[in-house]
């Protein structure tokens, strides 16, 4: 007997999972898809009426005698986002793998020390992680202090309000991100592997590039997918470190939403950072898949 | 070094690390140290002191704040928490269930998708249906992006659990009611409360959906946070920031040890 009603009591326990994250969740992403599509309204919210210009905005801005001419303003936030997210990957990579490299060599109980240690900070407000690096950047912080205390220095660097200062900001943020993953690609690793490696005559370094990095390498694609996708869209470490002279794209879009009310501008560049995302996604699904899950020999 | 050399040491590997626990917790610790500098300078130690937190504590603004952000978690983490029980319970007990990668999928949905672009689809959302609960839409957006850390851990949990247990309850007769409540879920409670502290955190935490949701009225302490750090840095803003990370950083230890003490 497997009725409809039977179906349904299979299911009883998943609809409140799906109903609340259909209705609230997918729905509204698809709302703003619409949005993109549609004219923005003179105080906030839009109009019911077909239009492609929330996107042709991204690229072309009309003049005075309403000529569309080429406008790279946009273009430039995107690509600053963009290069800001790829320098946050590679900074998170360059630190990160040594890190994880050194945790998966130590005995098991320091090693859960060490993972306790680096999730911490993760559950902590990032509001707060991110405003102690003001404490340290801005003109009278610690940094400038130092030096100057010490006569490095007569006038303060500026660091704090930079391209850099978000790098470092989001480097901070997500470097947990990356560590993780290529931990626990690290911590299977077969040390007879590298034994062998070392028997054959490789040093430490040839061993490193030729076996360890390879065997790394699903850790770090995952790692740099993880670090990519927030840092992409961020929002607090470029309005607070960056100062609103280095708009990102998440503070453009929030600023759609916001002051700026042209909300189906903002919707369409939402559509934009989703695509890049899913991209990511898809790329990273269709190389584990190839690798049937890891690196095989 | 007495110990001989591990085969896998590699020259300058431990200072890295060293490095970067440093950088990881510097930043903290210097921002615990001038919450209770005496003087305003934020690089000048003047002694000890608690004036900021008594003038934070004293501060109506901050209170409200902070109920808003405590009465939110709270209904977020059991809405989100109850959720997750259920729909992990279903997908790692129930063999009838087809489609279990999709759900699955669902489930961890909120994690893929950017906060920023959660949060405008949520704001319009709310706009486009007209609904407007005060902290209650906040307690929905919460609960949406709380279902996955929730359930993580209890899929985990559940996941590594002996499922004999269950069997031999069933097998003495105990219906399927008797052995959720007497079996599994005291087994599960670990997974639980590790899940719903963690829901709990993240909804303490949680910034740019709130601001882009919250109506006037709805200010959590994040919100409020931020709305002073753009004025400009007081020595408040570091005693209430102290505040909420010694609080994360309790709940996170404890949750640890929670999941931790009962690993089978």
């Amino acid at each position: 007997m497997s009725s409809i009603a039977e179906k349904l009591r299979v299911y009883t326990g998943l609809m409140p999972a799906v109903f609340v994250i259909g209705v609230f969740m997918i729905v509204p992403i698809m709302i703003i898809f619409v949005y993109s599509f549609l004219v923005a309204g003179d105080f906030g919210g839009v109009k019911p009426k077909f239009s492609t210009d929330a996107y042709v905005q991204l690229l072309f801005q009309k003049n005075l005698f309403d000529v569309s001419e080429f406008n790279p303003a946009y273009l430039i936030i995107a690509f600053r986002s963009l290069w800001i997210a790829v320098v946050t990957v590679l900074g998170c990579l360059l630190l990160g793998f040594p890190v994880a490299y050194y945790i998966a060599s130590q005995p098991e109980d320091r090693r859960n020390l060490f993972l306790l240690l680096i999730t911490i900070p993760f559950w902590t407000n990032l509001l707060v992680r991110t405003y102690c690096w003001i404490l340290v950047l801005r003109d009278t912080g610690l940094i400038n202090g130092a030096l100057i205390n010490m006569g490095l220095i007569d006038e303060p660097l500026t660091l704090l309000y930079t391209e850099g200062a978000v790098a470092l900001g989001l480097i901070y943020t997500y470097v947990p991100f990356m560590v993780l993953p290529i931990y626990a690609a690290l911590e299977r690793l077969d040390v007879r592997l590298i034994e062998a490696s070392r028997d054959l005559y490789a040093n430490r370094w040839v061993t490193l590039r030729h076996v360890v990095v390879p065997l790394a390498m699903p850790g770090m694609i995952a790692g740099s997918i993880l670090v990519f996708i927030p840092a992409l869209g961020a929002f607090i470490a470029p309005d607070l470190l960056g100062g609103g002279k280095n708009l990102m794209l998440g503070s453009l879009v929030q600023l759609q939403f916001s002051s700026a009310r042209n909300w189906p501008f903002g919707a369409a560049l939402s559509m934009v950072i989703m695509a890049v995302v899913l991209l990511c996604l898809y790329a990273y699904a269709r190389n584990v898949r190839k690798n049937g899950g890891g690196v095989q020999h | 070094m007495t110990r001989s050399r591990d085969i896998r040491w590699l020259p300058g590997f431990s200072w890295v690390t060293l490095f970067f626990f440093v950088f990881l917790y510097a930043p903290l610790i210097i921002l615990v140290v001038f919450s209770f500098n005496a003087s305003r300078s934020a690089t000048v130690w003047a002694g000890f002191s608690f004036e900021w937190y008594t003038k934070a504590f004293a501060n109506d603004d901050i209170q409200r704040a902070a109920t808003n952000s405590v009465i939110i978690a709270i209904f977020a983490t059991i809405a989100a928490t109850t959720i997750a029980t259920m729909a992990a319970l279903t997908l790692s007990r129930n063999k009838r269930v087809k489609g279990k990668p999709v759900f699955g999928g669902v489930l961890i949905f909120p994690l893929m998708i950017p906060e920023i672009v959660t949060a405008v689809a949520t704001l319009t959302f709310f706009a486009a249906i007209g609904l407007s609960l005060g902290l209650g839409n906040i307690i929905i957006a919460h609960t949406v992006f709380c279902i996955p850390f929730a359930y993580l851990p209890i899929r985990a949990r559940l996941d590594g659990m002996d499922e004999s247990l269950e069997a031999a309850a069933q097998d003495l007769y105990a219906s399927k009611f008797t052995t959720l409540r007497l079996i599994t879920l005291p087994l599960l409670m670990p997974g639980i409360v590790s899940g719903a502290m963690l829901a709990f955190i993240i909804s303490l935490d949680d910034f740019i959906i709130t601001l882009m949701v919250a109506e006037a009225g709805s200010t959590t302490l994040p919100i409020y946070i931020y709305s002073l750090v753009r004025i400009g840095i007081t020595p408040e803003v570091n005693a209430v920031s102290t505040v909420l990370l010694g609080f994360s950083v309790i709940v996170v230890t404890l949750s640890y040890v929670i999941g931790k003490k009962n690993k089978t």
